[in-house]
């Protein structure tokens, strides 16, 4: 199957095709940021067998709707001994970094906002991008909450993309790309050609297949730490911290905060997808293949893991800083590691 | 070494452990009672706010000394023996004292329950009602004399006028014993 | 802009690396309104103070201005999450300087309901505690279990949280027919739950991980600072007055008492405080079935109450086993209806002691894990 973006088919390759190739990742962002909080709030019900926002709409269905307008329209607070300009900054900083990731996510066969050969390097680096935002809010604030949350989010961060950063390159052997659409064509066939159970090939991937199934693992966990997630997310950890780098901020930049957390939660979501689930690919081969039948399952198996997140978040403990980082360098990094090392063998050999 | 796998072994297997749990959970009927549509039935021992019957209450003010915060102020009248209306009590019995004024303020009232106890005509009551909530401090003083302030005025004035017959009766009787002595 | 103070400083008392911190009155995990002052290197606490007093409320000046009867529904609002716990004490203790024999099947009803709230307060405590750990599901696990509970109370004494149920002498009124059958349920229910928490909660490994080596309170340190009830237990000492001096008819039961072993951590640290919490429960529930099968069926439950409390002129100091310790009253009478001094010995107030203590060298999240395993409530701090 070839990778196209339908609408510089459609349009040609201008300022119009292009511009709708960015305002349709927001708009997706939008409605799926409406999607997670809800889920988010139904899902902590009902694994706590309470029933959740009842009230607006049906089921309360409109609950997340009713909280960004009570968002928009919060007094907007800047503490008196704030440092102004990187305060009001460092919200749309965060979010500008988690959105600049989605331009390189192939939805389907036929859309990737910008398809460039290096997709996965570039997501990864502008992702980084967030420590920023958090440090520049969390210094800002003049609090000292605000302050240790900041530093606590900034070290957790730097340190848990380094297995992230090997489980990618890992990857990236496997398929000998760094092309988003590249690596999901590669996986196309069936689950069974998934990097999850080993990629494609002939029956010596068996090898690795315990490996690739680590090496998932160990993505889901250093994204949960990179998008500040329980069971780790003490940088906004609520009993410590009361909120965190975000305590000062209140109204529409409390919302952007919120906003990017989401947004970046669909980020790992669909790394994680792209890499191991086999992005927009059908897992039943031809059955169910096709454009509209990609965005399926593209979005189906990204929100699958976003699932598992929220699922995550309540069922466990809050983990503390030292901890953080022993997880962090003392065994995701050494198994990253040879399971990158297995890979690299494999394929020298194979 | 072998502790370092066990201890990451563990990791795993109690968070898939947790998991489990809550997925079990996800699944499970749920509690929540969706309050003003659903209730759950309040027994009627139940301690909320409380009611007073006026036709019972005799004005003994058992209530408003034991009360542990204050939160029940009386006024008492004696009821005058030539009373035109001859007021009685729930059970007919002659009412001696009437109570122009019986307030209780829930806003400081504890729902100890030491009122209702005490009262020697289960005149007040605590009631399952639970939903009196105001806007006001003043809202939650609750009024619960059945007399209109006139009817006050005119027992007042009543009572007023007995006295002074009284004393002017007494005065009397003491002149005539002292002029009888003098004689 | 400002103009510039020159100010002698002697620079080598100056630490520049220390930042103060100010947690609560109004914070999420300071179970109430405690306000601790931190002074952290880092996130290493390097001293606690704590500082107290935001919920005093005169408990022992207007108990001398209150007759007996009255000081009652005061109680009640110390340790205002058992409440059972805190009027047996008191009631008890007037009873003893009155000398009144109460029934035999009031003394049952006493022991059951002080026996259920200590479950509903242990389900507080452990819920909270992992609350300041991070886990939020079990917190309401936990809480739906104690509103069953509170059902029970509200059913038989008319009051959810402040019951105002144990008179002098006897009970506010007799429990209502199902009673037994409900508590039964109660104890089934709260085992069943209890196996989910374990599950979810205790033996999870980062919860074994935030609490165990933590805010280790060594036996002797605990005994000097007279810590009680699930901190000392947890410490490794078994004393329990339940058992150590059996007041009202604890010696008729068969239980144990849970103590802190070190399986995870050493002695005494955090999750040796919370597994004796959560043992405990169960130990609750043995007392109760045991109480609801010897309960006698008939009797008057206000036969023994006199008709006026005006104890002789003498001084007492009782104590029983609240949840979190050692609650005793020491009332001075001078054999009029009014107690010439109540004093209250709250648990909370002396455990809350050791905190600088135990959290000097930990980190910052530690200190609130510290605090919660403490299991604290300010209102019985403060009085």
């Amino acid at each position: 199957m070839e990778t196209f973006n339908v609408f510089e088919r459609l349009l040609g390759e201008n300022i119009l095709s292009a511009a709708i190739s960015v305002l349709l990742p927001l708009v997706f962002l939008i409605i799926y940021a409406l999607i997670a909080i809800l889920g988010e709030l139904k899902i902590s019900a009902w694994i706590q067998e309470r029933l959740g926002p009842m009230r607006t709409g049906p089921y309360g269905i409109l609950q997340p709707l009713a909280e960004v307008i009570k968002l928009i329209q919060k007094e907007d607070i800047v503490p008196a001994g704030a440092n102004k300009l990187l305060f009001n900054l460092a919200p749309y900083v965060i979010f500008a970094g988690s959105f600049a990731g989605f331009a390189v996510i192939p939805f389907t066969a036929a859309f990737v906002p910008a398809e460039i050969n290096i997709g996965l390097f570039y997501i990864f680096a502008i992702g980084a991008f967030a420590v920023i935002g958090i440090v520049m809010g969390g210094w800002a604030s003049n609090n000292k909450y605000s302050l240790l949350g900041a530093m606590r989010s900034a070290s957790q961060m730097i340190s848990y993309e380094i297995p992230g950063a090997l489980v990618i390159l890992s990857a990236a052997v496997l398929a000998n790309s760094l092309d988003m659409q590249k690596i999901t064509l590669l996986q196309a066939g069936g689950f069974w050609n998934w990097f999850l159970f080993g990629g494609p090939g002939s029956w010596s991937k068996i090898w690795i297949v315990p490996f690739t199934i680590l090496l998932s693992i160990i993505y889901l966990i250093a994204s949960l730490a990179e998008t500040n997630r329980t069971p780790f997310d003490i940088p906004e950890g609520e009993s410590e911290l009361v909120a965190g780098y975000h305590t000062e901020y209140s109204g529409m930049k409390f919302a952007m905060f919120f906003f990017a957390e989401y947004s970046n939660m669909f980020i790992v979501a669909a790394i994680l997808t792209v890499v191991f689930l086999g992005g927009w690919t059908s897992p039943f081969g031809d059955f169910m293949s096709g454009f509209w039948w990609g965005v399926f399952w593209f979005i189906f198996k990204a929100m699958f893991i976003v699932f598992v997140q929220i699922w995550l978040r309540w069922t466990l403990p809050r983990v503390r800083v030292d901890q953080l980082m022993y997880l962090g360098w003392k065994v995701l990094l050494p198994f990253a590691l040879v399971c990158f090392m297995m890979i690299s063998l494999y394929r020298i050999i194979y | 070494m072998i502790d370092y796998f066990k201890n990451v072994w563990t990791w795993f297997y109690t968070i898939l452990i947790g998991m489990k749990v809550t997925l079990k959970h996800l699944f499970a009927k749920k509690v929540t009672i969706q309050y003003p549509n659903e209730r759950y039935p309040i027994p009627p021992i139940a301690r909320n706010r409380l009611q007073l019957d006026p036709d019972r209450c005799n004005g003994c003010l058992q209530c408003a000394r034991i009360c542990p915060v204050q939160c029940i102020t009386i006024e008492t009248l004696k009821v005058v023996p030539d009373d035109p209306e001859h007021p009685t009590m729930f059970d007919g019995t002659p009412r001696k004292i009437w109570v122009p004024r019986y307030d209780i303020d829930f806003a400081k009232c504890c729902f100890c329950g030491l009122c209702t106890t005490v009262c020697p005509t289960e005149a007040i009551k605590h009631t399952t009602d639970f939903e009196y909530s105001s806007y006001t401090r003043d809202g939650l003083i609750y009024h619960f004399s059945a007399m209109s302030p006139e009817k006050v005025e005119e027992k007042k004035r009543m009572l007023a006028e007995w006295t002074a017959k009284q004393k002017a009766a007494k005065a009397s009787a003491e002149k005539q014993a002292a002029n009888a002595s003098s004689e | 802009m400002t103009e510039t103070k020159f100010v002698d400083i002697d620079f080598s008392r100056i630490e520049t690396d220390r930042m103060r911190l100010n947690v609560g009155p109004q914070h999420p995990s300071t179970h109430g309104v405690l306000r601790l002052e931190v002074e952290l290197d880092g996130e290493v606490v390097t001293n606690v103070i704590p500082h107290i007093g935001y919920l005093h409320r005169c408990f022992e000046k207007i108990a001398e201005n209150m007759n007996y009867q009255q000081v009652i529904p005061y109680v009640d609002r110390m340790d205002y999450i058992s409440s059972m716990n805190n009027e047996l004490p008191y009631v008890m203790a007037v009873e003893k300087l009155m000398g009144i024999k109460v029934p035999e099947k009031v003394e049952y009803i006493r022991v059951i309901m002080a026996e259920l709230n200590r479950i509903a307060n242990h389900q507080i405590a452990i819920a909270t505690f992992g609350l300041d750990a991070g886990a939020f599901t079990p917190f309401l696990y936990l809480f739906r279990d104690r509103e069953y509970i509170l059902w029970i109370f509200e059913k038989a004494t008319g009051g959810r949280l402040l019951f105002n149920y144990f008179w002098v002498g006897g009970l506010a009124n007799d429990v209502y027919p199902t009673f037994k059958e409900d508590v039964l349920n109660i104890v089934k229910q709260v085992r069943k739950t209890n196996k989910d928490i374990e599950e979810l909660l205790i033996y999870n490994k980062i919860f074994i991980d935030r609490t165990a080596n933590v805010g280790v309170l060594p036996a002797d340190v605990a005994i000097n600072y007279g810590c009680s009830g699930p901190m000392l237990r947890g410490s490794g000492i078994p004393f329990d007055l339940r058992k150590a001096e059996p007041y009202s008819i604890y010696d008729r039961f068969d239980f144990e008492i849970p103590v802190g072993k070190g399986e995870v951590g050493t002695v005494g640290d955090c999750w040796d405080r919370n597994i004796v919490r959560f043992r405990e429960m169960e130990q609750s529930c043995r007392i109760i079935e045991q109480a609801i099968e010897q309960m006698p069926d008939s009797g008057d439950v206000q036969s023994a109450i006199p008709k006026k409390v005006r104890p002789p002129k003498g001084e007492i100091y009782f104590r029983c086993e609240n949840p979190k310790g050692e609650l005793g009253f020491y009332i001075i009478s001078d054999g009029k209806d009014k107690p010439y001094r109540v004093k209250g010995r709250a648990p909370s107030f002396v455990n809350l002691s050791v905190l600088p203590e135990i959290s000097r060298g930990y980190l910052f999240a530690d200190l609130i894990v510290i605090l919660g395993s403490i299991d604290i409530v300010l209102g019985e701090i403060d009085r």
